[in-house]
């Protein structure tokens, strides 16, 4: 058996590359990825939690995350369709309207 | 009387002009003189039922009457709690009787929106009203704040060239002190909640809070600081002037007229009696303030190129008095003080109001752009003299009734400070005759002066009222004194009484300590 | 009777309302409203007659002893308690028959005065209303009702003196009289703070029963302070520079306001309130000095002016400081005494000066008049007769009031030679300014316009009438204050003795006795006893010394016309310095006037904007900077929020752990 440590550090691992994506891309698209993969991280985390702790509640999560994530790329998507018109393009620099 | 009370009539009075204005709502809005008679008739009706009050209320009872308590939200202790007494019943008073005048006053001078105009003054009415009623700190100091935006509206809205200046200044300079009120009611309440284990906005069991001396004077000094901004006093009085300028003719006669009072209101029902060892202990420094605002509003008043800059630091000087009085502690200083308010309300509106009517015709405010106004329009001339010998507290008006208690009570408790009081009577009748000479007197001598018509009869009507009442408050003055006689003589009594506990009891701590010093000597 | 007093005020306030009111709505006619005015001023002087003769009737000691009439109470205020009432007594009836009488024939001659003046209404209003005042100021049973007729008499000065309100002038004289009034109002409204704090009341029966509570220094402290209000309603030093602009106004106004009645108050205040002012020997002594020196200060202006009515002006100033000297020195019944035959002599002088004006289209000047006496005949002689009174010569009523209070000034016990030769030498100033104003305008040769003598012409008999009626009054007012030295019997004295109590004035032997009697004896030859010969060697001097000055006027102005000329030329400082009043006019503008408003201008300028609020300014900028640092935080990137979120989350973390 994988000892959970491993787990958590994948999970970490993939968290740190997520966040960090989230910081420097500035794809829109790139960025929403990255997202997912931070969400995805702690999925990773419920998870091997809920296999350590022999118990169903991490696993209710993820799935419940699992849910939002899509109604969160569908909404997230047709956000980008519309900027995509009115822009060219989805580069966050170029959309920054909440400027002081 | 009490089949009669079985109606909530301070609550009538006080939210009628709020229905009022839901009504107004849904007023067509082309249909401007059916808006200004509606305005019209629900100012007079309120008018008539703060008669109502004034007949009703028990001159031989001291503490508040018409009394409604209802329980608002109870685990917080805060209570829909209102009542009035002689000194509130004289303020509603004025209150509502200047809100028919100021809009009998824009009949024809607001041009724009006359609907939005007259709900804003109808929702002013009733927070000023509500103030002088709430007996719950937070009752109080939500009709306190609430009548700030009506009349950041009035001022920013339908003001002269610079109205966005002095509305956001108006409304920023009152509410910075307001937060820090709100900040001393807090404390109030948790330090009698702490004390007594009962939490409760009441500002009757808030009067016992027992309270630590170095607490007392800072909290007072935060209720101060509001209340002074209000009144204002000097060094606070810089948006008055500007807020008048700006505001139209009928704001600048509520803004004069009652809400200032509120905030010399403010210092007679919540500072003092909340704080009173501490407002003992500010005696020296509000006096000296007040007699600054007294001399230095008069003379910077005379040196004024427009007419109502020069009446709105002549409002500094009198409310000076106002201040005077009231930290005289005696009874003369309290009820001139009271009725200072009163003068000041009638005879300082009415100096607006005739400045906004000669605005009406010519457009401009400066002193220099008139001269021998007597000659063209000499009904208007007549009116202006006698307010503003009201003004200049002539005997015989209204104006030099107050202005003597003030000035005799402050003479009781300190001299000096009477002495210098005394001589604002010098400085108002040189500011003030002086402006109505280069007004009113010598040849005219601009064109456009010549041909100006004298005042209508609307106006006259709205000026007949102020001139009955600046004679009838100067020749029957007992009329309305005996109203608020027993009301002052009960809140000096327990102003006075907690002040001389609140000594004892230093003096018995004082001397505990010096007998324990000297037993472990 | 005396209960019908409320009626005598009542009168003149109803044809105020009258006029005021409703005479320019319904435009009346000038025929009713001088019949509404006249007749007031007409019924309010017979009450008084009928309040006086209800007076008499009853024995001397009972006169002051006569219950307040009470209307209805005033001001209530804790343990104030001001009432709006009447007080009968010989004092008071004495200044209401004067000023009820006086006014009314003011009235009647205003009538022919101001009959083509468009302003007629307002005119009569406002001279009802001035009545109505004053009789509140002389009938008032205490202070506070006092103040309002004080202040109500300067308000109704303000209002005559500005008139004519389109010129400047008139304008500017009745803001000064109202402004320099106030400054002794001031003066008047601590001395009754100070009365009330001590003895916790405001009429004159109750401050007057418990001043012996007082101690000396409050005593002083307070008949100081009332006096002050005296000198700037009296017009004496040194706030009397009101008076002389007064002139602006309309003449019946100076007549009646400005010489009769309202500048008297203060003498008949100060003797109102004799109680205090005995108890306070050092208040006598400055009313007394300040009277003297402004007596004869005025009448030193008087010698050089050349504006008909300015000359007038300054004589009455330097005869209420007479009447100050009087009241000074405790003479207080020769006070008011004077204060009534002046009312009568002055009064009639300014409606001469009027009736003069009238004929000349309003001039003023003395060097542009002479020989009126052949144009105006009415006029000349009655102002003759008035000259004669004033001059103090024998026979004629000023020559009693004058000489009464020369005495005294003289032998009262608060009296001093110096004073006495004050007022000596100010009356000899008098009979000669007095005389030449009359040889200038009356007699010699006609100096100015020819057009302006073609036109000149006697006054008609509404104006005549009262003045001949004032002449008379002039020249047999005296009469009821004949000296007992003289063989009189001082009726004027003993019916105004209940007030002023006994040991005044007529004690002449216990006066004498306190007296240094060195001097006295010096001054009479004949050591300490012979008072009458004394007195009436003291009234040759001064009736001496009229005469002296009349001669010079007479020496001066008929037979040598060219003399003052060269006089003026040899002394030309002098002359400047008299010719100018001292420059005082100026000195005041200089230190008071201007110095306020440039403290004004510093003040609003250099202060309230530049310092107040700036400051609050200041705070909203600091404000308006601090937020503008921080909003370039909010650059519109996510990902810098973003950053922040996980700044904050790492922050947070290491916290926890």
């Amino acid at each position: 058996m994988i000892p959970p440590a491993l787990y958590l550090a994948l999970s970490a691992v993939i968290f740190t590359i997520g966040v960090i994506g989230v910081l420097l891309r500035r794809d829109a698209i790139v960025i929403f990825m990255c997202i997912e993969m931070m969400l995805s991280a702690v999925g990773i985390t419920l998870i091997a939690a809920s296999r350590y702790l022999h118990s169903m509640d991490g696993v209710i999560f993820v799935f419940l995350a699992m849910t939002v994530a899509a109604a969160e790329a569908a909404v997230g998507l047709a956000i980008f369709v519309l900027l995509h018109r009115i822009y060219k393009g989805v580069k966050v620099d170029e959309i920054n309207l909440m400027k002081w | 009387m009490e089949t009669f009370l079985k109606i909530p009539l301070l609550s009538v009075v006080t939210f009628l002009p709020l229905v009022g204005a839901l009504l107004l709502l849904f007023a067509p809005r082309e249909r401007e003189d059916w808006i200004k008679g509606f305005a019209l008739g629900v100012t007079l009706l309120d008018f008539v039922l703060s008669l109502a009050l004034f007949i009703y209320f028990d001159d031989g009872v001291a503490g508040m009457q018409f009394v409604e308590r209802v329980p608002w939200i109870k685990q917080w202790g805060v209570s829909y709690y209102m009542g009035i007494d002689g000194i509130s019943l004289l303020l509603i008073l004025l209150t509502t009787y200047l809100m028919v005048l100021s809009i009998l006053s824009s009949w024809s001078a607001i041009e724009k929106g006359i609907k939005e105009y007259m709900i804003a003054f109808l929702l002013l009415e009733t927070g000023m009203i509500g103030t002088f009623c709430a007996l719950d700190l937070v009752l109080f100091y939500i009709f306190w704040e609430f009548t700030l935006i009506p009349m950041y509206l009035i001022i920013g809205v339908w003001g002269g060239p610079r109205r966005v200046y002095a509305a956001v200044k108006f409304f920023l300079y009152t509410m910075a002190g307001s937060v820090l009120m709100l900040v001393a009611i807090l404390a109030v309440y948790f330090l009698h909640a702490k004390a007594t284990g009962h939490y409760s906005f009441d500002l009757f069991a808030l009067y016992n809070t027992p309270m630590s001396l170095k607490a007392q004077l800072l909290l007072f000094a935060a209720f101060a600081v509001a209340f002074a901004i209000k009144v204002p006093m000097f060094p606070f009085h810089t948006w008055l002037p500007d807020a008048h300028v700006e505001a139209p003719t009928a704001g600048s006669v509520i803004l004069a007229g009652v809400l200032l009072k509120m905030g010399t209101y403010g210092f007679i029902r919540f500072a003092i009696p909340l704080f009173p060892y501490a407002a003992h202990k500010a005696i020296p420094w509000v006096s000296v303030l007040a007699l600054i605002g007294i001399i230095y509003g008069a003379l910077v008043s005379m040196m004024q190129d427009d007419l109502k800059k020069l009446v709105a630091f002549s409002s500094v000087s009198h409310l000076g008095f106002v201040m005077l009085g009231m930290f005289a502690f005696t009874v003369q200083g309290v009820q001139g003080s009271i009725y200072q308010m009163l003068n000041h309300g009638v005879s300082t509106g009415a100096l607006f109001l005739l400045v906004g009517m000669v605005y009406e015709r010519r457009h401009t405010r400066l002193i220099a752009d008139f001269g021998g106004l007597a000659r063209v329009m000499p009904v208007f001339a007549v009116f202006f003299m006698i307010v503003a010998l009201s003004s200049i507290a002539l005997p015989g008006t209204n104006g030099f009734v107050g202005e003597f208690l003030i000035l005799l009570g402050t003479f009781r408790s300190n001299p000096v400070y009477a002495v210098l009081g005394a001589t604002g009577v010098i400085w108002g009748a040189a500011y003030m005759l002086w402006m109505f000479q280069r007004v009113m007197f010598g040849p005219v001598t601009k064109p456009e002066n010549e041909g100006l018509s004298d005042l209508s009869p609307r106006e006259v009507l709205t000026l007949v009222p102020i001139v009955i009442m600046i004679f009838w408050m100067g020749i029957f003055p007992k009329f309305f004194f005996k109203k608020m006689d027993l009301s002052v003589e009960r809140y000096l009594r327990d102003v006075k009484g907690r002040y001389e506990m609140v000594l004892k009891a230093e003096e018995a701590k004082a001397f505990v300590a010096r007998s324990q010093g000297a037993r472990e000597r | 009777m005396t209960d019908y007093v409320w009626l005598i005020p009542l009168f003149p306030a109803l044809g105020f309302l009258i006029n005021g009111l409703i005479g320019r709505w319904w435009r009346l006619n000038k025929t009713f409203v001088s019949w509404v005015a006249c007749s007031a001023l007409g019924l309010s002087f017979l009450f008084s007659i009928l309040v006086f003769i209800g007076l008499l009737r009853l024995p001397p000691e009972s006169r002051v002893a006569i219950p307040d009439k009470v209307l209805f109470d005033w001001i209530v205020s804790g343990g104030l308690k001001t009432v709006i009432g009447y007080k009968v007594d010989p004092l008071s009836i004495v200044m209401a028959l004067v000023v009820t009488g006086v006014s009314f024939f003011i009235h009647v001659y205003s009538v022919g005065y101001m009959h083509e003046d468009p302003g007629f209404t307002r005119y009569f209003s406002y001279l009802n209303l001035f009545v109505f005042m004053m009789l509140n100021l002389v009938l008032a049973n205490n202070f506070l009702l006092m103040f309002v007729g004080w202040e109500g008499v300067g308000l109704c000065s303000y209002l005559l003196i500005g008139f004519w309100f389109e010129r400047d002038a008139p304008a500017n004289a009745g803001k000064k009289a109202f402004v320099v009034n106030r400054i002794g109002d001031f003066g008047f409204l601590l001395g009754m703070f100070l009365i009330f704090s001590k003895l916790g009341t405001l009429t004159f029966d109750g401050v007057f029963s418990k001043a012996h509570l007082l101690d000396p220094v409050t005593v002083t402290l307070i008949t100081l302070l009332l006096f002050t209000g005296a000198t700037g309603k009296s017009a004496q030093l040194p706030l009397y520079v009101w008076l002389p602009d007064a002139m602006e106004g309309p003449t019946p106004v100076s007549s009646l306001i400005h010489a009769a009645t309202m500048v008297t108050a203060g003498v008949y205040m100060v003797a109102r309130c004799h109680v205090l002012y005995e108890m306070a020997p050092l208040s006598m002594a400055v009313v007394a000095t300040v009277g003297a020196l402004t007596a004869m200060y005025a009448a030193s202006m008087a010698l050089v002016q050349v504006d008909f009515k300015r000359i007038l002006a300054y004589s009455t100033i330097s005869q209420l400081g007479y009447m100050f000297l009087a009241v000074g020195v405790g003479a207080f019944s020769a006070g008011i005494f004077h204060l009534m035959t002046h009312a009568f002599f002055k009064g009639l002088l300014f409606l001469g000066a009027g009736s003069v004006m009238h004929a000349l289209a309003g001039e003023l000047d003395i060097r542009k008049m002479g020989a009126l006496r052949k144009k105006m005949p009415v006029t000349f002689w009655t102002f003759l007769l008035a000259t004669l009174a004033i001059a103090g010569v024998p026979g004629f009523s000023g020559f009693f009031s004058k000489d009464e209070i020369l005495w005294n000034a003289f032998s009262s016990p608060q009296g001093h030679f110096l004073l006495w030769l004050i007022g000596f030498i100010t009356a000899g100033m008098t009979a000669f300014y007095m005389f030449r104003l009359c040889f200038m305008a009356f007699c010699g040769d006609y100096r100015g316009d020819k057009e302006v003598w073609h036109h000149a012409h006697e006054s008609p008999p509404v104006m005549t009438v009262p003045m001949v009626v004032l002449a008379v009054l002039s020249v047999i007012g005296g009469y009821v204050g004949v000296p007992a030295i003289l063989g009189g019997a001082n009726h004027f004295h003993h019916f105004l003795a209940p007030v002023f109590g006994v040991h005044e004035g007529g004690g002449h032997e216990a006066a004498l006795r306190l007296l240094p009697l060195a001097w006295a004896g010096e001054a009479a030859g004949e050591g300490g006893h012979g008072s009458a010969a004394l007195e009436l060697f003291m009234m040759v001097l001064s009736v001496v010394m009229a005469f002296a000055g009349i001669y010079l006027a007479y020496a001066l102005y008929l037979k040598r016309p060219d003399l003052p000329k060269a006089l003026a030329q040899g002394y030309p400082r002098a002359y400047r310095v008299l010719f100018n009043k001292y420059y005082v006019d100026e000195i005041y503008q200089f230190l008071f006037v201007d110095s306020c408003k440039r403290l004004g201008t510093i003040l609003w300028r250099q202060f309230d904007e530049a310092v107040v609020d700036r400051t609050v300014n200041l705070v909203a900028a600091v404000m308006r900077v601090l937020g503008g640092g921080l909003r370039l935080l909010q650059t519109g990137f996510v990902q810098d929020y973003a950053l922040g979120i996980i700044l904050g989350a790492v922050i947070v973390m290491l916290f926890l752990l």
